[in-house]
């Protein structure tokens, strides 16, 4: 990660306390990214405060359903949409859910 | 209570040549919410990475976008060197603050061309791309293209200025700054650019964080961030502070945008006077192996080029948050209340690029 970076390792459990932590500690939410992995899915968390920025992390199996940070973090919608449409990751509880029509691709979850 | 009806806006509309979709909920002519629809043309550059080498995938990023070419290609390169550990010439650093801050001058101008365009001022509109297409020329004049330059690799540069041409432009961009005051007071001073700007599409400081806004967005509702701090290419060795107002209006975000123009002329004035003599590559060994998380400052805002490296020719991963994409929410609370005139103008003033979005 970079120099003024800090990554976090946590339980997919944890996720909601967590950013709710984050958030009342400042923090505001930069994106979140996907990467296909052997199995499932890595997801990273990213929020800045000022110049710092700090990583939240996890690892998901395929078919595992995570809950929605959007009710926190307002913007987390549209990445939360996105990771869904491209990578058919399953996250419950999004404020606005397009349910998979957020982009209009060809072909489904091209990036599963 | 007045009726309420939806009025859906674009994807195709006057102003917006990019395709994006927002179902409007009126309360008579005054907006109580906005839904963005996006993806409409969705490219997957991002998957690319599994096709083109990390090398190849440089000419990949640079066409993210046709107005920020430049900076996506920076960025990329910037990230992988980083995993690589390769240090780049000086001269290189500074090449990149030089082009960097030209595509930032070309973007605000292009902007300020198309924002004039959509409240009716079409001689502003033809003042401001006619001084954009000199800056086209120079990039034309040093790179050959005037889109895609394609003059960044990783380990630095594949051209170079002489000292010659980037005085030449030091005194080009001395000689526009006239003509660029004369044009920007318009902006400012003219009574219906005002009438259309002032007091419309509020953003406050805390909505601003809250809803992650990035760049002038953000630096026009107060806060004074602006990632060039942070210390990539050459920008550790330049004297600038983030442009701010604390008003938060489109007017205040047309403000930022026009001091930024000036302030970008003065980091080329600087970098000019520091780029030292030498070359501006190094070779490149190895294979990447790694992740690194870089943020770049482009005209829209901040950028996050996320790159994970698997020690093969072939990355693993590369993520690219684009300033639209996170000035979206902040866009949408703006639209709270304003009139459906309005919409236009405060979807410009986020300065929206599909292109980006739909990387």
């Amino acid at each position: 990660m970079q120099d003024n970076n800090q990554l976090k390792i946590i339980d997919p459990n944890t996720l909601v306390p967590t950013a709710l932590e984050m958030k009342n500690s400042g923090y505001r939410l930069v994106q979140i990214c996907a990467t296909r992995t052997e199995g499932g899915y890595e997801l990273t968390y990213s929020f800045a405060k000022g110049y710092r920025l700090k990583n939240l992390r996890f690892e998901i199996a395929e078919e595992t359903e995570i809950m929605s940070v959007s009710n926190i973090f307002e913007p987390a919608f549209l990445y939360e949409n996105e990771i869904h449409d491209l990578f058919g990751i399953k996250i419950n509880l999004i404020k606005i859910d397009y349910n998979g029509t957020l982009y209009k691709t060809a072909k489904e979850t091209p990036f599963k | 209570m007045s009726k309420r009806s939806i009025v859906p806006f674009g994807p195709q509309h006057p102003v917006l040549p990019e395709p994006i979709h927002l179902d409007l909920v009126l309360e008579d002519e005054k907006v109580v919410q906005a839904v963005p629809s996006i993806g409409f043309v969705h490219r997957g550059l991002e998957k690319l990475v599994e096709k083109k080498d990390y090398q190849e995938y440089v000419y990949v990023a640079e066409r993210i976008c046709g107005i920020c070419s430049f900076m996506h290609g920076m960025g990329y390169c910037e990230a992988v060197e980083r995993i690589m550990n390769i240090e780049i010439p000086d001269r290189a650093k500074f090449l990149r603050v030089i082009w960097a801050e030209m595509s930032r001058i070309h973007s605000h101008l292009l902007w300020l061309g198309l924002t004039a365009d959509a409240f009716g001022f079409e001689s502003l509109f033809m003042e401001s791309w006619k001084m954009r297409e000199k800056i086209l020329d120079m990039f034309e004049y040093s790179t050959g293209g005037r889109v895609i330059f394609s003059v960044n690799k990783i380990g630095g540069q594949r051209k170079d200025m002489d000292d010659d041409m980037i005085k030449m432009f030091v005194k080009l961009f001395g000689e526009m700054e006239s003509d660029l005051r004369e044009l920007t007071n318009t902006f400012l001073q003219d009574y219906s650019v005002n009438t259309r700007l002032r007091d419309v599409g509020f953003l406050t400081k805390e909505q601003a964080h809250d809803l992650g806004a990035v760049g002038p967005m953000m630096r026009a509702s107060g806060i004074s961030l602006d990632t060039r701090k942070m210390g990539y290419a050459a920008y550790p060795e330049i004297k600038f502070e983030p442009v701010t107002s604390n008003v938060g209006d489109s007017y205040a975000r047309v403000d930022v945008r026009i001091k930024e123009i000036f302030q970008s002329i003065d980091i080329i004035r600087q970098a000019a006077k520091k780029i030292p003599a030498g070359t501006v590559d190094v070779p490149v060994k190895g294979m990447p192996d790694g992740e690194f998380m870089m943020r770049v400052e482009q005209p829209r805002g901040e950028a996050v080029y996320y790159v994970k490296a698997n020690g093969t020719k072939f990355l693993d991963r590369v993520r690219v948050r684009t300033p639209t994409f996170a000035n979206l929410p902040a866009l949408l609370e703006t639209l709270k209340g304003c009139q459906l005139a309005d919409v236009p103008i405060l979807i410009l003033t986020i300065d929206p690029c599909i292109s980006c979005t739909e990387r």
